[in-house]
């Protein structure tokens, strides 16, 4: 009998992905992990275990500043949830109502600012809110409501909540579109036999179209998870590296920067940098393992 | 295209590289101060080469955020230039303690600054000087000479003047009083906090003792111009929250408001952009005859790389950097940035020329957080930033935010434990 010839081809299309994907990915990641792992101390590199851990969840003043990222972080996640997701599935729905006029036009004009610039998108509603030159102001004094207005992204209260709804004006274009897609793969006949039996209009919705994405959801739901923990550039590109006023709007991305590569007078930590990035890197995931194993292998799926 | 001019530079380094064994050499200036290109190679360059022939001069700057990082690979790898514009404090020293930085302490044109001065390039100690001090920027008020007129305000000089002027003009209806944002942070602390201050500790004497221990961030010298900061919030516009720094500029140079807290930095820009008179008075004292205390910030240093091949060219121009000539030239294409050697300057521009005056009558002093104390973590100074504008929007009281930042300070500083 022959040996079977061992297959090279295999690994010669394999070989280009793997090694890019190593080179930008993989290498860094785990060169980042091992960096957390050093101190510099007297311009000698010293290897510290894992005390820069410990700084970062003990420490008071680093605890401090860690633990407010992290719920920062998590009420702009929560906020994406509640909003962002809903939204995304009634215009998806609206959208695919088969007698909808334009239906095309809306669908654009909605996914366009997830192709914006975080800079742009972060500049322009900064204007848009200005107290000074914002056409916020005076929109709410063409209807008598110029006394709710408030300068949001200079208030603690507000701003973080402000700035997650800017991103959620971005981004709502990503579940409509996803959504989208999962309603149109719905068979009309399945449609038709629930009317049949007298399930019409939102029930129809309800009944026979929801449990249908409810695997579209919980992708969105883990993208948005991720996306969400990974979050950086627009607090940085509306209220700067500092994430004003008094750290309200600082989330763990904008914590690490700063962190990292310094800021004015601070100079940059790279090793502390890379604890608070690994801090990052095992929330999301944690979050994403009690997406996979908790929730995705229950969900009950059909067959269309 | 590309591999043409890697040719052309080839065939450029086989040129130059044998004239540097004879007595020309070309020095290369690295700086962040990408605004200035034009002012070095119009006057600055010309005058020098001029004076010193053999000698060639590029000034190649880089983006101011990029700069220290840029600067650092550049040292690592043995690329950079033979001149370094110093940023103030610890980043460059900490060049120096890298050995990147020559000692200058020997440099004959260093006794032309003050300690003051050099204090932002030397070693905590003292002992070792590795660049030479080139600009500062003076803080003050700059205020709208007609807005002034129009309403019949007085320049102030005390405090209780300065608060009166305020409420005369909210009063008046037709100028905001005072153009400040706290969006973006930094201009409660540098123009505000640092901008007051000074009267309130008494300048050096104050900062000294900071640094040694011996006074604390409780203590009421400096707890009490957050109280006065207070009590700009209401003098603001509306939604001063979210006012950022290019706003107040151009609520200011529109002649909306009447008061802007400033740094002398500001004066080339305002000049272009106002239309209007404008005048600068210094921080308020407290009581008029008061001894007046100004920061007078040192902000751009020049030194010289270690390893640099024209050692001796390079001192050449660092002591031409030292010298009155020099001053005169930077001082007036860039008015607002004050030479910081002690010759006295002629300066035409009037409004800079007002900033400079105050060397004369005020003690000079620098921001407080700036040497030493803004090395650790939690970081003074950006914890400063935060305080002064905690203080004007009235989130915390002065107590409090003194507590606090002696808090942060004292848990790594041992002088203050």
């Amino acid at each position: 009998m022959n040996k079977p010839r061992f297959r090279w081809h295999i690994l010669v299309f394999l070989a280009p992905a793997v090694i890019v994907y190593t080179a930008v990915m993989i290498f860094p990641l785990f060169n980042t992990l091992r960096l957390a792992l050093y101190s510099r101390i007297d311009q000698e590199r010293v290897f510290v275990g894992l005390e820069n851990f410990r700084t970062l969840f003990f420490d008071p003043i680093w605890a401090e500043q860690f633990w407010n990222a992290l719920g920062n972080n998590f009420w702009f996640f929560v906020i994406h949830m509640l909003v962002q997701n809903p939204i995304g599935i009634a215009l998806a729905a609206l959208l695919s109502h088969p007698r909808l006029r334009f239906a095309a036009l809306y669908r654009s004009a909605i996914f366009i600012p997830t192709i914006l610039s975080f800079v742009i998108v972060g500049f322009a509603w900064k204007l848009i809110l200005s107290p000074i030159w914002g056409i916020a102001p005076t929109m709410l004094d063409w209807v008598g409501l110029k006394s709710l207005f408030a300068p949001w992204l200079g208030k603690e209260e507000y701003a973080l909540t402000t700035l997650a709804l800017v991103s959620v004006w971005q981004f709502v274009g990503i579940p409509m579109m996803l959504i989208y897609a999962a309603l149109l793969t719905i068979p009309e006949e399945i449609l038709e036999a629930g009317e049949v039996d007298g399930i019409t209009g939102m029930s129809a919705f309800w009944k026979i179209k929801l449990p249908l994405i409810l695997p579209s959801i919980g992708i969105i739901s883990i993208l948005t998870f991720v996306g969400n923990f990974n979050a950086f550039d627009l607090i940085y590109a509306a209220q700067g590296a500092l994430a004003g006023p008094d750290f309200s709007t600082d989330i763990l991305g904008t914590f690490m920067y700063r962190t990292f590569f310094g800021f004015q007078l601070q100079l940059g930590d790279p090793h502390m940098g890379s604890a608070i990035a690994g801090a990052m890197f095992a929330i999301i995931l944690i979050g994403v393992c009690i997406y996979l194993f908790g929730i995705q292998t229950r969900m009950r799926r059909y067959q269309l | 295209m590309t591999r043409k001019a890697f040719t052309l530079a080839m065939m450029t380094t086989a040129f130059v590289a044998p004239s540097a064994f004879a007595q020309d050499a070309t020095l290369t200036i690295e700086s962040w101060r990408n605004d200035d290109l034009t002012l070095w190679q119009d006057q600055i360059i010309p005058a020098f080469e001029a004076a010193n022939p053999g000698i060639k001069v590029n000034f190649t700057p880089s983006a101011p955020a990029e700069y220290n990082a840029v600067l650092n690979s550049k040292l690592g790898a043995g690329s950079a230039g033979d001149l370094i514009t110093c940023r103030p404090f610890d980043a460059s020293l900490a060049l120096y303690e890298a050995g990147h930085l020559t000692d200058l302490s020997d440099l004959d044109a260093m006794s032309n600054f003050s300690n003051v001065a050099k204090s932002a390039w030397q070693t905590d100690d003292g002992s070792a000087t590795f660049c030479v001090p080139m600009a500062s920027v003076i803080h003050g008020f700059i205020y709208n000479k007609e807005a002034f007129e129009e309403v019949g305000v007085e320049v102030p000089t005390t405090e209780a003047e300065f608060f009166a002027a305020l409420d005369a003009f909210k009063e008046d209806g037709s100028y905001i009083p005072m153009a400040m944002g706290t969006n973006d942070q930094w201009e409660a602390a540098t123009m505000g906090y640092n901008n007051i201050g000074p009267n309130y500790w008494k300048g050096e004497e104050g900062r000294l003792a900071l640094i040694s221990g011996e006074q604390k961030l409780t203590d009421e010298a400096w707890t009490a111009p957050y109280a006065t900061l207070a009590r700009w919030g209401a003098y603001l516009g509306d939604g001063y929250e979210a006012q950022t720094y290019p706003d107040s500029q151009n609520i200011f140079t529109l002649g909306r408001a009447a008061i802007y807290p400033a740094g002398s930095w500001e004066v080339s820009g305002f000049n272009n952009l106002a239309d209007f008179e404008m005048g600068a008075f210094k921080p308020p004292v407290q009581a008029a005859g008061d001894t007046c205390y100004i920061s007078d910030h040192t902000d751009i240093g020049i030194g010289m790389n270690a390893a640099s091949e024209n050692a001796e060219a390079a001192k050449t121009f660092l002591a031409w950097v030292a010298s009155p000539e020099f001053a005169e030239i930077f001082a007036n294409a860039l008015p607002g940035f004050f030479p910081l050697s002690s010759a006295p300057v002629d300066i035409t521009d009037p409004l800079a020329a007002e900033f400079v005056s105050w060397r004369d009558e005020c003690e000079s002093t620098i921001r407080s957080t700036y040497q030493i104390l803004s090395r650790g973590t939690p970081n003074l100074e950006n914890d400063t930033w935060g305080a002064s504008v905690a203080a004007i929007k009235g989130t915390s009281s002065p107590e409090e935010l003194g507590e606090e930042l002696q808090t942060g300070l004292a848990s790594w500083y041992a002088p203050q434990q």
